[in-house]
């Protein structure tokens, strides 16, 4: 008699293949793989019992209040992604809040208090700015990132979203630099070549083209780093929204 | 009356929040769980839902309405799970070549050590072992093994989600079976 081979005890275990009643047979006449098929169910049954934190009934609604900051939408034009008219609009207020900020820094300070108040206020803007510069990044990488593999890509709407990133990441940067916040500066600096790529091919990758674009994103560690320092932008932001008393005196961004 | 997945869609790719918003609340625990599985961190789970919504929130007028929506949302939850743990492995690669020995490897360590019934059942260092062998497995083995055991995924849907034949699909689980045995057996035979 013909032993079940393990493939076949696996597929039997899970209720696949068409050989079941065939296999169940073979089991009821054959002691010796009666007793291997009750292994692989002792090994799979206390893999199966492995712990997973429990999520409680509103985390559905905690994960929409934060997912909601990062979608736009718009009911006469259907689903869209910050058309382009907004992302215009993005990069003058970038502008305005970078110059904004260095004006705040270099105007002689006469007030002392006022002005602590005023660089608070400076502070939490660009934090806000710089965190939503980050996250919009990060959406245009994993898109690439998280493509299928072997496969051409449209990039129509990254390759736009990609320009325009590329404007107000030169002028973070410079801010990064100017208030001596290198952390922030070096991974603008890693961001913008990446940017500058996407924004500069064409339309549609090829397969090979989405690869490379892969695996310089993720040799770089790019994706993470970008993950990482708006993660902590973001909670430099929160604790800039405290109580002035409460602040620590920050000068970087 | 509760609004399918596929009238949800529908009206979400008309510009309606709120149907998206059933979305997110319908299928994130489910994401949770199946993040969780693949990256055996809280963190790195939470992140990939997110991460998952906001891809499917950008992809949701290429999703094809004759396909499963919660098979669409793995697909993209596992590519997500799958970034992270490269991106976590060139960062341990990293550490490890500028730090000291010792570090441990995040996958050794499960979260939430309380009791329970049927985790009474499964001894310490069997659950570290399930969970090393998992992080020990290749990214596709691990990938088809969470959604084939864990998930209840068939192997045709699982190629589907991983963009490989249903065979390829079908010895990833082979695989990731027979590392978990050899290396849960003896503990086994050893505790009984």
């Amino acid at each position: 008699m013909n032993h079940l081979t393990e493939e076949q005890f696996v597929l039997y275990y899970y209720g696949e293949g068409d050989g079941s009643p065939a296999v169940r047979a073979h089991l009821d006449a054959c002691e010796t793989c009666r007793a291997e098929y009750a292994s692989l169910q002792r090994v799979l049954n206390v893999v199966d019992s492995a712990p997973v934190p429990e999520r409680d009934a509103n985390y559905g609604a905690q994960v929409w209040n934060r997912l909601q900051p990062s979608l736009r939408w718009d009911r006469r034009r259907g689903l869209s992604w910050w058309p382009a008219p907004r992302w215009a609009a993005a990069a003058l207020v970038a502008t305005l809040i970078v110059a904004a900020f260095l004006a705040g820094r270099y105007y002689p300070k006469s007030q002392p208090a006022q002005t602590a108040n005023a660089g608070q206020v400076r502070e939490r803007i660009l934090l806000v700015a710089v965190g939503d510069h980050l996250e919009r990044s990060q959406t245009v990488l994993l898109e690439v990132v998280n493509a299928q593999p072997g496969q051409p890509l449209d990039v129509a709407a990254e390759r736009e979203r990609a320009g325009d990133l590329v404007a107000e990441n030169r002028l973070y940067r410079q801010t990064a630099l100017r208030t001596g916040d290198t952390r922030v500066a070096s991974v603008l600096d890693d961001l913008e070549p990446v940017l500058l790529e996407i924004a500069h091919g064409p339309d549609r990758l090829t397969a090979e083209e989405v690869e490379n674009l892969r695996q310089r994103i993720e040799g770089d560690g790019i994706l993470f780093k970008v993950r990482v320092v708006g993660s902590t932008v973001r909670h430099r932001e929160e604790r800039a929204e405290r109580p002035a008393g409460q602040i620590a005196g920050q000068n970087t961004l | 009356m509760e609004l399918s997945d596929s009238v949800a869609v529908a009206q979400a790719r008309a510009g309606d929040s709120g149907a998206f918003r059933v979305l997110v609340e319908r299928h994130s625990r489910n994401l949770f769980r199946l993040a969780y599985r693949m990256t055996g961190h809280q963190q790195d789970a939470e992140d990939v839902v997110q991460e998952t919504f906001l891809r499917a929130y950008r992809q949701l007028s290429k999703f094809d309405d004759r396909a499963s929506f919660g098979t669409w949302l793995y697909r993209i939850a596992a590519n997500c799970s799958l970034d992270l743990i490269r991106a976590r492995k060139r960062r341990n690669m990293q550490t490890e070549a500028g730090a000291e020995e010792g570090a441990p490897d995040p996958m050794q360590s499960l979260p939430d050590p309380s009791p329970t019934p049927d985790r009474l059942a499964m001894s310490g260092e069997v659950e570290r072992k399930v969970a090393a062998v998992l992080a020990d497995l290749s990214e596709m083995e691990r990938t088809a093994f969470v959604l084939r055991h864990y998930e209840g995924m068939c192997i045709d849907d699982i190629g589907r989600t991983l963009g490989v034949q249903p065979n390829a699909a079908k010895h990833s689980i082979f695989r990731a079976v027979q590392k978990l045995r050899r290396a849960l057996e003896p503990l086994m035979s050893s505790a009984s």
